[in-house]
């Protein structure tokens, strides 16, 4: 009898997860796969089916100069990003922690920008960097004196310009993660340091900052998924341009696929997404976890 | 640290605080400031400007947003329906059932959480092409339904109820089915309420994969018709843009200032667990 209850607890298990496993495997795992075989094959046109060509598209990749100038740029602008953005979302949590006067409008204005669609924050932003015209250059104008200045149309600036934007969109997200966990290390720590006479600066690295490890880890391998994944703005802003100075790869890869209609190319590039985004993830286990058991 | 240094130091950090929170407010100030003036104030700043809402009529009859809200609507509450149903019955499997190949088939879920659908466009949309569903909203919907995340979230709050409530309700003849309805899912509100807010916020937002798979009024989201009505060279007013970019973001601005507690308390627990 024993081993049928067993049996029974299986398919009951195996029923649970059905639905959810059919459609995670049609549109998560086996598209993974076709877009891996996808890869060794042409694209195919009219009533030419796809050939097996293989290593052909992965040359072309090597050889493309657009592929090392967006993949340079994605590098650049996780670079840029994530650093600034996660300092600047502890020094949030930190004061949003405190007893602030106003505290509740000054979190708001930090988590604001997280709701909004990033379609809706590359609008506003446009209009802020509108030549001569938009609040930036009216800023820089009154008090610096500078001319105005087309940030999004000079190869030199574009994608800056977009980096502070996604700094501006993302900061106030990875805030609340930093909130939590400042806000369950217990308050002895802090007062027994403070016995002991160190003071602020000593407390925050020797107590707050190892204390948060965790939740960097959490947040860094969030935001470099997010610096690969979010490309909305870009639509907006500067449609990759000037001459690709602006594009990222996942930009790049709907660029190819679906304004180009060279799906096979836009397969391999995919392929070259995944791989660089779990060679990130290990590492970034790997590089931190040491770092945080340490401590 | 001598007292007056620590009230100087509070006094430092109120305004650097406030600095930052102002400045981060400004671009959003800006666009409010230029939606509610005529077109004439859009770089004037003069406290006492006529305030007006005919940007919002002009952008409302200029393209079909109310069609695009309906199209969100349906997309938000389509695939929130189906991630409830889909994730509590595999999240349930997860937490309180032994069966073979479960680890490997967890592994399998999350990561997903690192190859999300949006990366695999080219594969998903040959797959909506063979289905003939290209251009309709159930194929927005489809490769977001079976949510890995949230599984995750609600295996993990389904595994924290003690098996004593789980056992005394079978004891008295609840089927597996009835013990989900009654003990787990009641107890879990919490966290189908913090899903539910960051599941409707990020769909409400989305915009690749929609651009992409719709072509028609009929089926666009509020996020892709917005970015069609406001590109550049379609030379509409920069006040009308604006007062349709405040509009596509007013629901979820509106409900994120009402209830701003639960919304920050729901990222925060939809993130640590």
């Amino acid at each position: 009898m024993r081993g049928f209850a067993f049996k029974r607890e299986w398919i009951h298990g195996w029923l649970l997860l059905l639905p959810a496993l059919v459609f995670l495997f049609a549109f998560t795992h086996i598209p993974a796969v076709a877009t891996l075989l996808n890869s060794f094959f042409s694209t195919p046109r009219g009533k030419r089916s796809a050939k097996f060509i293989g290593l052909d598209n992965y040359e072309r990749m090597l050889n493309d100069p657009v592929f090392w100038k967006v993949l340079a740029n994605n590098l650049w602008f996780a670079l840029g990003t994530i650093p600034v953005s996660v300092a600047l979302a502890i020094v949030m949590a930190l004061w949003v922690n405190e007893k602030l006067a106003g505290r509740s409008f000054v979190r708001m204005a930090y988590f604001t920008p997280t709701v909004l669609p990033l379609i809706a924050v590359a609008n506003i932003w446009l209009f802020f960097y509108t030549p001569g015209f938009g609040l930036f250059d009216q800023i820089t104008g009154f008090v610096f004196g500078w001319p105005a200045t087309n940030y999004l149309g000079d190869p030199d600036t574009a994608l800056n310009a977009i980096m502070v934007v996604t700094v501006w969109k993302e900061a106030g997200f990875f805030m609340i993660f930093y909130l939590a966990a400042l806000q369950a290390i217990p308050v002895s720590l802090k007062e027994a340091a403070e016995i002991e006479g160190a003071g602020r600066w000593t407390i925050f690295w020797r107590i707050t900052f190892p204390l948060l490890m965790p939740t960097t880890l959490f947040v860094c391998v969030n935001a470099v998924i997010n610096s690969f994944r979010l490309v909305d703005h870009i639509f907006i802003l500067t449609d990759g341009g000037p001459d690709n100075a602006s594009a990222l790869l996942l930009f790049y890869i709907y660029e190819v696929a679906f304004r180009f209609w060279e799906t096979a190319y836009g397969a391999t590039l995919t392929v070259a997404l995944l791989v660089l985004l779990s060679l990130l993830a290990i590492g970034q286990f790997f590089f931190f976890d040491r770092k945080v058991h340490y401590k | 640290m001598t007292g007056a240094s620590l009230t100087f130091d509070r006094w430092l950090n109120t305004f650097a605080a406030w600095a930052l929170a102002l400045l981060w407010v400004l671009p959003l100030a800006y666009a409010v400031w230029t939606a509610f003036h005529p077109a004439a104030y859009e770089a004037r700043f003069e406290l006492f400007a006529p305030l007006t809402l005919e940007n919002f009529a002009k952008a409302w009859q200029a393209a079909p947003f109310a069609r695009y809200f309906l199209n969100t609507f349906v997309l938000v509450t389509m695939i929130l329906a189906g991630q409830f149903f889909l994730c509590t019955l595999a999240a349930f499997a997860f937490a309180r059932f032994r069966f073979p190949g479960r680890n490997i088939l967890f592994a399998l879920v999350l990561l997903q959480l690192l190859v999300m659908p949006d990366i695999l466009m080219v594969e998903n949309y040959k797959t909506m092409r063979l289905l003939h569903l290209v251009d309709t909203i159930p194929a927005i919907a489809l490769p977001y339904i079976a949510s890995g995340f949230g599984i995750f979230l609600l295996r993990q709050t389904f595994m924290t109820i003690p098996r004593e409530l789980d056992e005394a309700a079978r004891i008295e003849g609840a089927s597996f089915l009835g013990v989900l309805w009654k003990v787990y899912i009641p107890l879990a509100k919490p966290t189908y309420l913090a899903y539910g807010l960051v599941s409707v916020s990020h769909h409400w937002n989305n915009f690749l994969w929609p651009l992409i798979v719709t072509n028609s009024v009929e089926t666009r989201p509020v996020t892709v018709g917005l970015s069609i009505f406001s590109a550049i060279d379609s030379g509409v007013e920069w006040s009308v843009i604006n007062a349709a970019t405040l509009m596509t973001s007013g629901p979820l601005l509106v409900a994120f200032l009402l209830f701003q507690r639960q919304f920050v308390q729901s990222f925060m627990r939809a993130g640590i667990k």
